[in-house]
């Protein structure tokens, strides 16, 4: 058996990947019909990493990410219903209905959002480092961002400060080779990504992110690096299916280089081989797993739909903690 | 009650603050070692130490971003940012995330953060390094805006800026820090955000501004008693949210509106309180408002073409004079 996971813990895992798939399949259906508004960006071909990296964290560990955030959230365990309803914008969703797909957040999980200003989000984390440091607890951040996201001064800005204060946080890129329609050659000086740590000395390296379980023991070591000694860089090597967001015209790429990928490094194919060939399960487990998936949807789905709209006062709540009446 | 600067009077909330509260720090450029561009925190590292006093890299985004970060995660940061004119750096992590984050994600996240930085022109540091863009940061809702005018309201505004719950941008003026007046020493003493004060009575004319122009106005205003013209002062101390009252009763009574802030006069202050004038009490006034404010120039070098842009007491006086309709010969 791999590592220390046990069969039961393997099967879960399986069981997060084909869920958040499901759900991102449901996600373009309902925004087809005109349900979910906004921008919309799936993370199907990208789960390993989230499923993998979210076995890794400690409950009680940080978790900041960029817009492409579902997979995320449903990894760190929050409820798949109130995700989906968010992306409808009803109250029951994890914001409130007020911060739609690239903006889901559970404070109960540790999980301070999602951020849908490019790198923004990576001084944040550098900031709840800082305040891991302060009150010399023992826990790490997960910081995770796209490629595209090295190339703004924040990722310097942050891996410095953290490198000078040595904080505990693992800044992860998930690097599926795009952001948007620019390839990763033709924005970055460097398309390993993992290489740029040495600006900053902050330790690095890269992993199959098409792998959950290289995902999860390069997180845990990683992460245990950064209690100990301060910031690392992770590089999970992925792709994503999808376009950008929803109505991409993909003129970036051909087909052929979207179907190689499913074809031979699918996360979710990857470990079904894994689990029959070592007769961890058999075939017949993992389709009884998809089916219970296919129902849960169903019933999130009819959670998301029938919740009600935000009332008209949500308007104005939550400007501020503390309100000054207005005259 | 005691006879200090506006820089002793910021040290010693700064310093009050820490003392009550374990989770209060500092962090910014050359706050530590150097002892604050501005002085402010001289003293401060061999008191608190590295922990609590954190000179930073020179790099806004993440002074601020980290400090949001710590807010998140607990802490109460005082981030220091050397000039309003590097807040721009920022100005994604002031706009786009403290601004955003409580609202967005409908009240799981808090950023009880504050910023300090110090902003204003006279100093003949030229166009990049005297700017007075307050109203850019108080058109944000979600932040709160504060900007003293005295040594006492800086002192208690920042202690209350430290304990709110929510984001707070503390502008301070680059030529007020030798600004003496009286402090209450209480360790308690607070100045509510978002509560104007009438800083002079008056019934002939309303000036309303805030800052460094407040004192330009209580000169002029002195200035116009000596003329037998009664100028009433109200001082905005916080853009954001702006306390309208203590303006609108003053307008009741003078019937006659001066507006006086540094800033361009563009989408300025005297824009907004105006308009607020003009929808809740128009009929009210006697003449037009008039608006004093800077020239629509970036600030010159040159001494002389500087204060050329600058208001000056002077103006503040013609303008009041205007609204009273008063004829004087210079
Ligand atoms: C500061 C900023 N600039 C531009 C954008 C628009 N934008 C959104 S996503 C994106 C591409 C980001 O690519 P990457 O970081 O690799 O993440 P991916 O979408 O591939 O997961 C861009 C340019 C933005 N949201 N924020």
């Amino acid at each position: 058996m791999p590592d220390e996971l046990s069969r039961e813990e393997l099967l879960e895992m399986y069981r997060q990947m084909v869920l958040i798939r499901r759900l991102e399949e449901k996600a373009a259906e309902l925004y087809t019909a005109g349900l979910i508004g906004g921008f919309l960006h799936l993370y199907i071909g990208e789960e390993a990493i989230a499923v993998g990296a979210c076995k890794a964290l400690r409950p009680d560990d940080h978790l900041l990410t960029a817009y492409r955030d579902h997979g995320w959230a449903i990894a760190r365990g929050l409820d798949p219903k109130r995700v989906m309803a968010e992306l409808l914008g009803k109250a029951t969703g994890v914001s409130g209905g007020k911060g739609g797909s690239m903006h889901l957040a559970s404070a109960e999980h540790n999980y301070w959002g999602g951020h849908a200003i490019v790198g923004g989000h990576l001084p944040l984390a550098t900031g709840v480092g800082l305040a891991i440091r302060y009150r010399e607890e023992d826990k790490a951040v997960l910081c995770v961002f796209g490629e595209g996201s090295t190339n703004i001064g924040y990722f310097h800005e942050s891996l410095n400060l953290a490198a000078v204060w040595k904080l505990p946080v693992v800044y992860l890129v998930e690097n599926n080779q795009y952001g948007m329609g620019t390839e990763v050659s033709r924005a970055s000086s460097r398309s390993n990504i993992f290489e740029k740590g040495c600006s900053y000395d902050v330790a690095s390296a890269p992993v199959d992110g098409q792998d959950v379980l290289a995902m999860y023991r390069a997180m845990r070591e990683a992460l245990d690096y950064a209690r100990e000694h301060g910031p690392f860089l992770m590089e999970a090597k992925t792709y994503r299916y999808s376009g950008h967001s929803m109505g991409d015209p993909e003129r970036y790429r051909s087909k052929a280089e979207i179907e190689q990928w499913r074809a031979h490094h699918d996360p979710i194919d990857r470990l079904a081989n894994l689990l029959t060939s070592q007769a961890l399960a058999k075939e017949t487990d993992l389709q009884k797993i998809n089916r219970d998936v296919e129902e849960e949807m169903e019933e999130i789905v009819r959670f998301a739909k029938e919740s009600p709209e935000p009332e008209d006062d949500a308007l104005y709540e939550h400007v501020y903690v503390q309100p000054v009446p207005v005259q | 009650m005691a006879h200090i600067t506006m820089r002793e009077a910021i040290s010693q909330a700064l310093r009050e603050e820490m003392y009550r509260d374990e989770r209060v720090f500092i962090m910014g450029e050359e706050v530590g070692v150097w002892g604050g561009t501005y002085a402010v925190t001289r003293g401060f590292l061999d008191e608190f130490g590295e922990k609590r006093v954190r000179d930073t890299p020179i790099a806004e985004g993440v002074i601020v971003g980290a400090a949001i970060g710590a807010a998140i995660a607990g802490l109460r940061p005082v981030a220091e940012l050397m000039t309003i004119n590097f807040a721009f750096l920022a100005m994604d992590q002031i706009v786009n995330h403290a601004a955003k984050l409580h609202y967005m994600f409908n009240g799981q996240i808090r950023c009880p953060l504050v910023i300090r930085t110090v902003g204003g022109g006279g100093r003949q540091l030229a166009a990049t390094h005297s700017q007075t863009p307050d109203v850019v940061f108080a058109h944000f809702p979600g932040l709160k805006v504060v900007a003293p005018g005295t040594p006492a309201d800086a002192k208690g505004l920042l202690k209350a800026a430290i304990r709110d719950e929510d984001p707070v941008f503390f502008i301070e003026h680059a030529t007020l820090y030798q600004l003496r007046g009286e402090v209450p020493d209480d360790e308690e003493y607070l100045v509510p955000i978002g509560v104007s004060d009438v800083k002079r009575e008056g019934k002939d004319v309303t000036i309303v501004s805030y800052s460094k122009m407040l004192q330009t106005s209580l000169q002029a205003a002195e200035q116009l008693a000596k003329e037998g013209i009664e100028v009433e002062v109200v001082d905005l101390r916080t853009l954001r949210p702006l306390d309208m009252r203590p303006v609108l009763e003053s307008v009741r009574k003078t019937n006659r509106l001066v507006v006086v802030e540094e800033g361009w006069r563009s989408y300025g202050i005297g824009a907004e309180v105006a308009t607020r004038v003009m929808e809740q009490a128009f009929d009210y006034l006697d003449a037009p408002v008039r608006r004093v404010a800077q020239a629509e120039v970036p600030l010159p070098y040159n001494r002389r073409l500087e204060q050329m842009a600058l208001p000056q007491v002077e103006d503040v006086v013609h303008a009041v004079n205007d609204v009273l309709y008063r004829k004087v010969s210079s």
